[in-house]
C-alpha cells in the first residue's frame, strides 16, 4: 500500500510519462491533422482511387506545376507543361522528367506541396512519382506521370492551384536508418 | 485569510536555536552534520536548499543580464561595431535561454521551496532528498550550456525558439550539447514540481482545506501541474532535434518527409504554458502583497484561485498565435485569436480583484508593495499588448518584430522578475531576520522602474515601424529609439548591483524584524521567528482557517 | 458603437498621421493597399481601446492609491468579495472582445483570399537573399542586399537607406492582384513589407501563399522578419511598383535582357572579363559567408583562399556550386546563376586571394554541365 506522498507521486509520474509519449504520438497525430484540414499543404502520400463522378463542366481551375531543386542533388525534375487547365472531377495525366546530370547512380525524392493549402482536401493523387523515392543512374532521365483529379466539391473560390515539387537527396545510410529509427516521420513520406 | 498565531504559540514547536551568522545546531539531529561545501552539497532542508536556488538565479540572473548587455551594446548605434552578426546570435539565443530556465523558473523554485512549507505549516518538502538531487542538476546543466560559447562553432545561435531547421541541419556542432542540457534543466524542473505537488496535496497543516491555502501556493500548485504536463512535451522535442541532428531522422527536415512547422506546433504546445508557468507564481506573489501592505483582505479570493485555473486550462489551446504567419488554414488562425482573446478575461479579473483590494484599504508603501504596484500597472500594460498581438490580422505586421520583443519583455522584467523582487523583499525579513535597507531597496526600486521603461517602451514604437527582432544592425530611422533603448538596459542592469547590495546587507546586519515582520501580514509563515529556524513546524501548527 | 469607432480611428490617425509621412515612423504605416490600411484601423481601434480601459483601470487604482494611504489615516474596510461585480467584470470585457473579434474576422478573411490572381510570383528565401522568379514568364533573379560592406563598419558614411537596399528590386505593377508563391531553399524565412501588411514565412519544402494589390507607386521597403541564421539582419526586400503599362514594359525589356546574356555562352570569355563578372557575383553571393577575402568563416563556412580541395579538383569545386552540399549551408546555385554568371564566380574563386591556378571556366562548359 502506497502512502499519500507516493501515491501523488506515483500519479505525476504517470502523466509525465503519458505527455512524453504524446509529444511523439503528436508527429503521426499531426500528419493526420493536415491532411484532413490541408495544413501545409501536405499532399496525401498514398494512391488513391480515381472516383468516377460527373466532370464539372461549368467551371475551369488552372493547375500550375513547379519544380525546384533542392541543394545536393545534380538532378533536373522537367514537367511537360507548366499549366494546364482542368475541370473538377476530370482526371488528368501530366508527364514529369527526372535526369540524374551526375556521374553516379543517386537516389531522390520529389517532396510535394499545394498552394492554396485548403485545396489539398480536394486533391486526389491517382499516381505519382513522389509516392516513392528514385534511384536514377548516371546521366538516366526517366519520365513518370502525375494521374490526379480535383473533386466536384472544390471550392468555388479558388480557381488556380499549384503543386509544388522540390527535389531533395536521399542518402543511402539516411534512408536505412529512417526505417529503422522513425518509421512515423520519415518512412511513409 | 489566514489567522496569524501569537509569536509564543510558534517558540514552542520551534526546538531548534539559530544565530546570526545562519549557523543552525539541531537538537534533534542525531547525524553529523557536515560541514562546509558537503553541508550544501548534501542539504535536504528545503530553506537551505531554497537559498541555494535563490543564490543560484541571481548569479545566472547577472550572467543572462551580461548577455542582454552585449546586445544592447551593439545596437547602441548602426553598424556592426562591437561583435560580429554570428556573436550577436549566439547571445540573444543564451539571453534568452539563461533567463527562461535559469534565472525566472528557478528564482519561483526557490521561494516555492522556502515559503511554501511555511505557508501550508509543514516541516519540509514532500521528498527532501529529491529536492537536493533537483537542486544540483541545475548547475551541471547550465554550466554545460554556457560552455557551448567556448565550442568550436560557438554556442547555439538560433535564438530561445531554436526553430528547425536553423536549430538541426544547419545548427553548429555544439547543438548536441545544448540538447543535453536542456534535458537536465527539464528533469530538474519536472522533479522539483513533482516535490511541490506532493507537498502541497499532502503536508499541509491539519485543518487547512486547498481552498484555505494562500494565493502563492495555490498559483503555485497549479504552476507544477503545468510544468509535469509541458517539460516532458519539450524533453519529446528536443529529443527529436537530436535524433534528426544525429540519428538521420526526419522529423522536422522536409527532405525525408517531415515538417519544420511540425518543431513550431510542438514547441508552442510547450513554450506556451511555459510562458504561464513564469507569470502564475507571479501572480500568487503580488496577492500575497498587496493585501499586506493595504491591511485588507485580498478581494475575491476563490475568484482568484478560479482565473488562474482557468489562465492554465487556455494556455494549452492557444499555441499556435506564435504561429500566424506559418500559413495556418482560415479556420486555425480564427480559432486561435479567439482562445488568446479569451485569456484577456481571467487575466482582466486578477487585476480587477488587486485594485479592488486597494480600495478602501489602508496602504503603505514599503519597497515589496512598490514593486508588486509597479508589476499590476507595467504587467497591464504588457497585457494590453498582448491583446493586440492576439488580433490575427494586426499580428501578420506585429509578428517578429520589435512590438513583440517589448510585449513579452514587459510581461516577463517588470512582470515576473518585478515580482521575484518583491517577494524578496517582502520575505527577506523571515529569511535573514533583519529588515532590507529601505533606502536603498528605493534605490533600487526607481532605478529599475526607470530603467525597464526606458529600455521596453520605446521597442513599441520601433517594432510598430517595422524594425524585426533578432538583427544586429538596423536602418536608420531605429536609432533613436534603439539609442534610449541602450541607455535605459544599462540603467536598468547596473541598478541590479543595488539589489546585491541590499542582499548582502540584509543577511549581515540590519534592523531586527519581529516574527510578524510586515504589521499587515497574515498568512502562516509570520507566526514562526525571524529568522525562521531551520526546522519549523515539527509540531503541525494550529490552523484556524477565516470563515469564508 | 460606430461613431465611436470612427472617432477613435480618427484620432488614430492624428497619432500616426504626424509621422507618417517620414521615414522616422513610430506607428505602423497605414500602407499602400486596401488591406494594410484596414489593418491599420484594426490597429488603431484596438489601441484605443486599450487605451481607454487602461485610463479606467489604473485612474481607480491610483485614486486608491492616493485617497487610501495609511498616512493620511486611511482606515482599512473588511469588504473580500462580492459576486455581482465579479460577474460584471468578467461580462463586460467578454463583450468589449467580442465587439474587436468581429471587425478583425472581417479582415482575416479578406487576407486568406488569394483567388483571381493576375499575376504569380514566386518568393524564394535563400541564406542571405530573396530570389523572384515571375511564374510563365521567363523572369527570375536573385535580389541580394547592395549597402556596402564599408557603411556597415562604418569606414564610410551611411545612405539613406542603409540596409534597405538591394541590387535588383521586385517589380510589381498596380492595380493589379499579385499572388505570392513563399518557399526556401534551407531555412525558414520571413517575407515582409510593412506598407503592403504581408507577412509569411517561407519554409523550406512547402509552399505558402499570399498576395497584394497595390494601389500607388512608389518603392517599398522591408526585411527577412524570421532569424535565419548569421545574416539574418542583411536580407531586406525592396519592392518597386509601377504604373501598369510602365510594367508590361519592364517586363518586356526584363526578357531581352536575359536573352541577351543567355547569348553570352556560346563566345569563349577572356580571363580578365570572367575575373571581372566573377567578383561582382562573388560580392553579391558569396562573400556573405566565404568573406570578401576568401578566408571563410570556419567551421560553418569553409575558408576558400588556399583551399587545397578546391585548387586540385577543378570539377568538384564546379559541382558543389552548382549542386551544393547536402546537409550544410551551401546552397545549389544551379538554378539561381545563369551560366556566365557560374562560370565567371567559380573562375574568380579558383584565381583570387593567390589561388592562381590559371583555370578560366568557359560559360560553355557550365551549360554542357547543366544539360
Amino acid at each position: 500500500m502506497m502512502n499519500p506522498v507516493q501515491r501523488t507521486v506515483f500519479r505525476s509520474v504517470l502523466v509525465l510519462i503519458a505527455m512524453f509519449a504524446f509529444a511523439f504520438a503528436l508527429v503521426p497525430l499531426y500528419d493526420v491533422f493536415c491532411r484532413i484540414t490541408g495544413v501545409n499543404g501536405k499532399v496525401d502520400e498514398r494512391a488513391q482511387t480515381l472516383v468516377s463522378e460527373e466532370v464539372d463542366e461549368s467551371r475551369y481551375v488552372t493547375v500550375q506545376f513547379i519544380t525546384r531543386s533542392g541543394s545536393g542533388l545534380p538532378w533536373i525534375l522537367d514537367v511537360e507543361q507548366r499549366q494546364v487547365r482542368v475541370h473538377p472531377g476530370q482526371p488528368t495525366e501530366i508527364n514529369f522528367a527526372f535526369t540524374n546530370q551526375s556521374g553516379s547512380a543517386l537516389s531522390g525524392r520529389a517532396v510535394p506541396s499545394v498552394s492554396p493549402s485548403q485545396a489539398s482536401r480536394y486533391l486526389r493523387k491517382v499516381n505519382c512519382f513522389c509516392f516513392d523515392e528514385q534511384r536514377l543512374e548516371a546521366g538516366e532521365r526517366v519520365e513518370m506521370p502525375l494521374v490526379f483529379q480535383l473533386t466536384r466539391d472544390l471550392p468555388k473560390d479558388v480557381n488556380t492551384v499549384t503543386m509544388v515539387y522540390t527535389l531533395y537527396p536521399v542518402a543511402e545510410e539516411k534512408a536505412q536508418l529512417q526505417a529503422q529509427v522513425a518509421p512515423g516521420s520519415g518512412g511513409d513520406a | 485569510m489566514a489567522p496569524k498565531l501569537p509569536p509564543h504559540h510558534s517558540l514552542q514547536h520551534s526546538s531548534t536555536t539559530a544565530t546570526a551568522g545562519g549557523q543552525v545546531h539541531d537538537d534533534h539531529d542525531h547525524h553529523p552534520q557536515p560541514r562546509g561545501i558537503m553541508r550544501w552539497l548534501l542539504t535536504t532542508n528545503h530553506k537551505e536548499i531554497g537559498s541555494l536556488y535563490l543564490i543560484f538565479s541571481l548569479i545566472m540572473f547577472f550572467i543572462g543580464g551580461i548577455f542582454a548587455l552585449v546586445v544592447r551594446a551593439e545596437l547602441f548605434q548602426p553598424g556592426l561595431n562591437l561583435i560580429n552578426p554570428e556573436f550577436f546570435n549566439q547571445m540573444t539565443t543564451m539571453h534568452g535561454l539563461i533567463m527562461v530556465f535559469a534565472a525566472v523558473m528557478p528564482a519561483f523554485t526557490g521561494l516555492a521551496n522556502w515559503m511554501i512549507p511555511l505557508q501550508i505549516g509543514a516541516p519540509d518538502m514532500a521528498l527532501p532528498r529529491l529536492n537536493n538531487f533537483s537542486f544540483w542538476l541545475l548547475p551541471v546543466a547550465f554550466t554545460l550550456l554556457l560552455s557551448t560559447l567556448l565550442m568550436p562553432g560557438g554556442g547555439p545561435n538560433f535564438g530561445w525558439t531554436f526553430y528547425a531547421p536553423l536549430s538541426t541541419t544547419y545548427a553548429p556542432p555544439s547543438t548536441t550539447f545544448f540538447i543535453l542540457s536542456l534535458h537536465i534543466a527539464g528533469v530538474s524542473s519536472i522533479l522539483g514540481a513533482i516535490n511541490i505537488v506532493a507537498t502541497i496535496l499532502n503536508m499541509r497543516a491539519p485543518g487547512m482545506r486547498m481552498m484555505d491555502m494562500p494565493l502563492f501556493v495555490w498559483t503555485w500548485l497549479i504552476t507544477a501541474f503545468l510544468l509535469i504536463a509541458v517539460m516532458p512535451v519539450l524533453a519529446g522535442v528536443i529529443t527529436m532535434m537530436l535524433m534528426d541532428i544525429n540519428f538521420g531522422t526526419s522529423f522536422f527536415d522536409a527532405a525525408g518527409g517531415g515538417d519544420p512547422v511540425l518543431f513550431q506546433h510542438l514547441f508552442w504546445f510547450f513554450g506556451h504554458p511555459e510562458v504561464y508557468i513564469m507569470i502564475l507564481p507571479a501572480f500568487g506573489i503580488v496577492s500575497a502583497i498587496i493585501p499586506t501592505f493595504a491591511r485588507k483582505r485580498l478581494f475575491g479570493y476563490a475568484s482568484m484561485v478560479y482565473a488562474t485555473a482557468s489562465i492554465a486550462v487556455l494556455s494549452f489551446l492557444v499555441w499556435a498565435h506564435h504561429m500566424f504567419v506559418v500559413g495556418l488554414p482560415l479556420a486555425a488562425t480564427l480559432f486561435f485569436m479567439y482562445t488568446t482573446m479569451l485569456i484577456a478575461v481571467p487575466t482582466g479579473v486578477k487585476v480587477f480583484n488587486w485594485i479592488t483590494t486597494l480600495f478602501r484599504g489602508s496602504i503603505t508603501f514599503e519597497v515589496p508593495m512598490l514593486f508588486a504596484l509597479a508589476f499590476v500597472v507595467l504587467f497591464t500594460i504588457g497585457g494590453f499588448s498582448g491583446l493586440m498581438l492576439a488580433i490575427a490580422p494586426a499580428d501578420f505586421q506585429y509578428h517578429d518584430t520589435y512590438f513583440v520583443v517589448a510585449h513579452f519583455h514587459y510581461v516577463l522584467v517588470p512582470g515576473a522578475v518585478f515580482s521575484i523582487m518583491a517577494a524578496v523583499y517582502y520575505w527577506l525579513p523571515k529569511w535573514t531576520g533583519h529588515y532590507p535597507s529601505e533606502i536603498l531597496g528605493k534605490w533600487h526600486f526607481w532605478l529599475s522602474v526607470i530603467g525597464v521603461n526606458l529600455t521596453f517602451f520605446p521597442m513599441h514604437f520601433s517594432g510598430l515601424a517595422g524594425m524585426p527582432r533578432r538583427i544586429p544592425d538596423y536602418a536608420l530611422q531605429f536609432a533613436d529609439f534603439n539609442l534610449v533603448s541602450s541607455l535605459g538596459a544599462f540603467l536598468f542592469g547596473f541598478s541590479q548591483l543595488i539589489f546585491v547590495w541590499v542582499i548582502i546587507k540584509c543577511v549581515r546586519g540590519g534592523v531586527k524584524a519581529p516574527a510578524k515582520a510586515w504589521d499587515g501580514a497574515e498568512d502562516l509563515e509570520w507566526s514562526v521567528p525571524s529568522p525562521a529556524p531551520l526546522h519549523t513546524f515539527e509540531t503541525p501548527p494550529d490552523f484556524k482557517p477565516v470563515q469564508h | 458603437m460606430r461613431k465611436m469607432l470612427a472617432l477613435m480611428t480618427g484620432g488614430g490617425t492624428l497619432f500616426g498621421g504626424a509621422s507618417l509621412a517620414h521615414a522616422n515612423g513610430w506607428n505602423m504605416p497605414v500602407g499602400v493597399t486596401d488591406l494594410s490600411a484596414e489593418i491599420y484601423t484594426l490597429h488603431m481601434t484596438i489601441f484605443w481601446i486599450c487605451v481607454v480601459i487602461g485610463i479606467v483601470v489604473f485612474g481607480v487604482m491610483f485614486y486608491s492609491l492616493f485617497k487610501f494611504r495609511r498616512s493620511k489615516g486611511a482606515k482599512s474596510a473588511h469588504f473580500h468579495e462580492n459576486t455581482t461585480v465579479e460577474v460584471i467584470w468578467t461580462a463586460v470585457p467578454l463583450l468589449i472582445l467580442v465587439g474587436m473579434a468581429v471587425p478583425a474576422t472581417a479582415t482575416l478573411q479578406k487576407m486568406y483570399d488569394a483567388s483571381d490572381a493576375e499575376l504569380d510570383v514566386m518568393i524564394t528565401g535563400q541564406q542571405w537573399r530573396w530570389r523572384y522568379e515571375y511564374l510563365g514568364e521567363d523572369v527570375a533573379f536573385n535580389s541580394n542586399m547592395s549597402t556596402p560592406r564599408a557603411q556597415i563598419t562604418g569606414e564610410e558614411e551611411r545612405g539613406e537607406h542603409y540596409l534597405l537596399e538591394v541590387d535588383e528590386p521586385l517589380v510589381l505593377p498596380i492595380n493589379r492582384k499579385v499572388r505570392f508563391l513563399l518557399t526556401a531553399d534551407d531555412v525558414i524565412h520571413s517575407w515582409w513589407v510593412p506598407d503592403f501588411a504581408v507577412k509569411q514565412d517561407t519554409i523550406p519544402g512547402f509552399i505558402n501563399e499570399n498576395w497584394v494589390r497595390i494601389n500607388e507607386p512608389g518603392i517599398y521597403r522591408g526585411q527577412c522578419a524570421e532569424l535565419c541564421g548569421m545574416d539574418h539582419g542583411f536580407m531586406p526586400i525592396v519592392v518597386h511598383a509601377m504604373e501598369e503599362d510602365e510594367f508590361d514594359q519592364w517586363l518586356v525589356e526584363r526578357k531581352e535582357a536575359a536573352e541577351a546574356e543567355a547569348m553570352g555562352v556560346d563566345r569563349e570569355w577572356e580571363m580578365d572579363e570572367l575575373m571581372e563578372r566573377g567578383e561582382q557575383v562573388y560580392g553579391s553571393i558569396c562573400a556573405s559567408c566565404h568573406q570578401a577575402d576568401g578566408g571563410g568563416s570556419p567551421p560553418a563556412f569553409p575558408g576558400l583562399a588556399g583551399n587545397q580541395e578546391l585548387i586540385d579538383d577543378v570539377d568538384w569545386h564546379i559541382d558543389v556550386v552548382l549542386n551544393g552540399v547536402s546537409g550544410t549551408a551551401m546552397p545549389a546555385f544551379r538554378s539561381n546563376l545563369n551560366p556566365v554568371e557560374l562560370a565567371a564566380v567559380v573562375t574568380y574563386s579558383r584565381n583570387a586571394w593567390g589561388n592562381d591556378t590559371g583555370d578560366a571556366v568557359q560559360p560553355a562548359e557550365i551549360v554542357e554541365l547543366l544539360e
